[in-house]
């Protein structure tokens, strides 16, 4: 069914067909929408789900994780410094494998207060073994947030997985958002190691060091088997919704000289870039990274590569861009813009093409073009 | 606590001693499910866990137990959430007045005087009332309880299962190895805390505040503190100024107890 939408309202909807039986979560700017929204299906009656309204994002991932252990589905929401506050929980909840989905809507970190788009928060996530998706549109959002949920509660994976949103570029953007019939795309949830009175276990105690890394290695293990989950369902997706994703979203790539690398809303942005530059007779092309866990395998053999990173690691570089770089060796040119919702047109993104100077970085607004 | 419990019931345990007693994997020492969870997060994570079991139609009891330091400190924020939203659970602190498990640093349960590995000289703070902050958040159920008082401890938790909502039983735990003082004293040293009036045993069910038959004898008759802080190392050499500040005190919490059971009658 076709609606009108914002990718905050998207998010929830899908939440709400997905089923969660608790969803716990905190507010914080610019996510409140999904857990308002989700808060009015459970008061409403349209979701049958036990919402709990908690104390922090720490104690919500903290409840997610008590209640999925149980073996039932959760849904936590986020943004930012909630993500931050999460931290530990995150490492946990990846660590005792647990399927948790959530939706985080990428915000710049404090000081100063700054409310808008930055990818920092999710980054700073990397580590954690949980998987990592980035959306463009509200269309993606919503499919994005369901195919989560088969993807994490998939026994072959069994992780995390949090779903990115661009900050008001897209948590607070109307676009159109064609809903499906879910029918039996989430298979219902079995947690093979679900707690249980009759038999009684004891969940993450002393464990050590002849062990310990078995667990971190399963966590690897699973993070690479989940490559095959993730390219089965966006198929199985396509086949029943008509909706293709894949690792990336490449446009015009085949052909180009010069691919620009981007995530989330800047990563759709670059694409009326591409058309811009080819007007001018320069390939270009866009490969929008949208799973940044597990990474994608790029093939930039032969490409001149510029990467726009929306966060900073500092004393290192930008984190996308140091990525790939680590990963395929590519020569690139980081450019590093939209920071804290910094303003960055398609214009700007075909000026950092022109004026690309590989092997270096650049600082949309402080550094001068050349 | 855990035969008072049966066994449909699940254990939710942070960062504590009781993290060590299970013993290591993959072995547990336990015979009821236990959920190790991160230090500050027993209460929320026991939230997610009883509403997850209500909501699918299962009574298993989710009973916290956590130390005074993932209760008092880094756990309350988590914990006054979890009864404030009226989280079906029993929420037990073993309150040994330290973190042991690294070595007898100084928690907010720490007395007055105790010296502690953070506090060499003796604490300068006054113990934090826990149970008055859990009262004001007024649970179906509160309890004191003493471990040299085990069939006390074993209706109190019988009891506390028997509610809806939130409960809480807060267990002085004597400590030999924190507390410096002979192991075979341990029950002694908990009955000393009675008698002195330096632990309290009380319920508060409904707001009905009943005070516990050991305690009603402290109270009219209470044995001189010195008795219960001399055989402690914990308490060597403290001020006796300290010691007139912990007797006001003691004075004045029995005080405080006799009006609300008297108010609450």
């Amino acid at each position: 069914m076709k609606k009108i939408a914002t990718g905050n309202k998207a998010v929830a909807e899908a939440v709400k067909q997905a089923g969660p039986t608790v969803v716990a979560a905190y507010p914080i700017t610019p996510q409140t929408e999904i857990v308002e929204q989700i808060a009015e299906f459970v008061t409403s009656g349209q979701m049958p789900a036990k919402y709990i309204a908690v104390e922090s994002e720490h104690s919500a991932m903290a409840a997610c994780i008590g209640a999925s252990i149980t073996g039932i589905r959760t849904f936590t929401a986020t943004s930012s410094h909630g993500l931050l506050y999460m931290h530990e929980m995150t490492n946990w909840a990846a660590g005792a494998r647990l399927p948790i989905v959530m939706a985080n809507v990428n915000r710049s970190l404090g000081p100063g207060w700054n409310i808008w788009a930055e990818h920092t928060d999710a980054l700073q996530e990397r580590d954690t073994g949980g998987l990592q998706v980035y959306v463009s549109t509200v269309q993606e959002a919503y499919d994005a947030t369901l195919m989560a949920f088969r993807i994490a509660e998939h026994n072959n994976v069994l992780l995390p997985v949090m779903i990115n949103l661009d900050g008001f570029l897209l948590s607070h953007i109307m676009q159109p958002v064609d809903t499906v019939e879910l029918g039996d795309f989430i298979p219902a949830i079995h947690l093979p190691h679900a707690i249980d009175p009759k038999h009684p276990a004891g969940y993450g105690t002393l464990t050590g060091p002849d062990q310990q890394f078995k667990f971190r290695w399963e966590i690897e293990r699973s993070m690479r088997d989940s490559v095959k989950v993730i390219e089965e369902t966006e198929k199985e997706f396509a086949k029943r919704f008509g909706r293709k994703y894949g690792f990336t979203e490449d446009y015009r790539c085949d052909d180009a000289e010069v691919i620009i690398i981007a995530l989330g809303t800047l990563g759709k942005e670059a694409e009326v870039a591409v058309d811009l530059l080819r007007n001018e007779g320069i390939k270009a092309g866009s490969m929008r990274i949208r799973w940044l866990r597990p990474f994608p395998k790029l093939n930039l053999k032969g490409k001149e590569v510029v990467v726009i990173d929306r966060d900073y690691s500092f004393g290192f570089g930008g984190i996308v861009a140091n990525e790939i770089k680590a990963k395929t060796g590519a020569s690139l040119y980081s450019v590093i813009a939209g920071i804290g919702g910094q303003e960055v047109t398609y214009d700007d993104i075909a000026g950092f093409v022109r004026t690309r100077r590989m092997g270096e970085e650049f600082w949309f607004g402080v550094n001068a073009h050349v | 606590m855990l035969k008072a419990a049966g066994p449909d019931t699940v254990m939710v345990v942070p960062a504590c001693c009781t993290s060590i007693l299970q013993g290591i994997y993959p072995n547990t020492a336990f015979n009821v499910p236990v959920y190790n969870i991160a230090f500050g997060a027993a209460a929320a994570c026991a939230s997610g866990m009883s509403n997850a079991f209500r909501a699918a139609g299962k009574k298993t009891n989710v009973i916290v137990y956590a130390g005074d330091g993932g209760t008092l400190d880094i756990g309350i924020q988590a914990m006054s959430g979890a009864f404030e939203r009226g989280t079906d659970f029993l929420y037990i602190c073993y309150d040994n007045e330290a973190y042991g498990n690294t070595g007898m640093q100084r928690s907010g349960g720490t007395p007055m005087g105790a010296k502690t590995t953070t506090t060499p000289t003796g604490k300068t703070d006054a113990k934090k009332d826990i149970d008055r902050i859990i009262a004001a958040h007024d649970p179906p159920y509160l309890a004191t309880a003493c471990a040299a008082y085990p069939q006390d401890l074993f209706r109190k938790v019988q009891k506390a299962l028997t509610f809806r909502g939130p409960t809480f039983i807060h267990i002085l735990a004597p400590c030999p190895p924190g507390w410096r003082y002979p192991t075979e004293k341990s029950v002694e040293m908990g009955k000393l805390a009675v008698k002195t009036g330096m632990w309290v045993l009380y319920e508060r069910e409904y707001g009905k505040v009943t005070i516990g038959p050991q305690s009603k004898v402290a109270m009219k008759k209470p044995l001189p503190l010195e008795e219960y802080l001399s055989p402690q190392g914990r308490f060597k050499g403290i001020d006796t100024r300290v010691v007139e500040i912990l007797k006001q005190r003691i004075a004045k919490n029995f005080q405080r107890l006799a009006a609300e059971e008297e108010a609450s009658a």
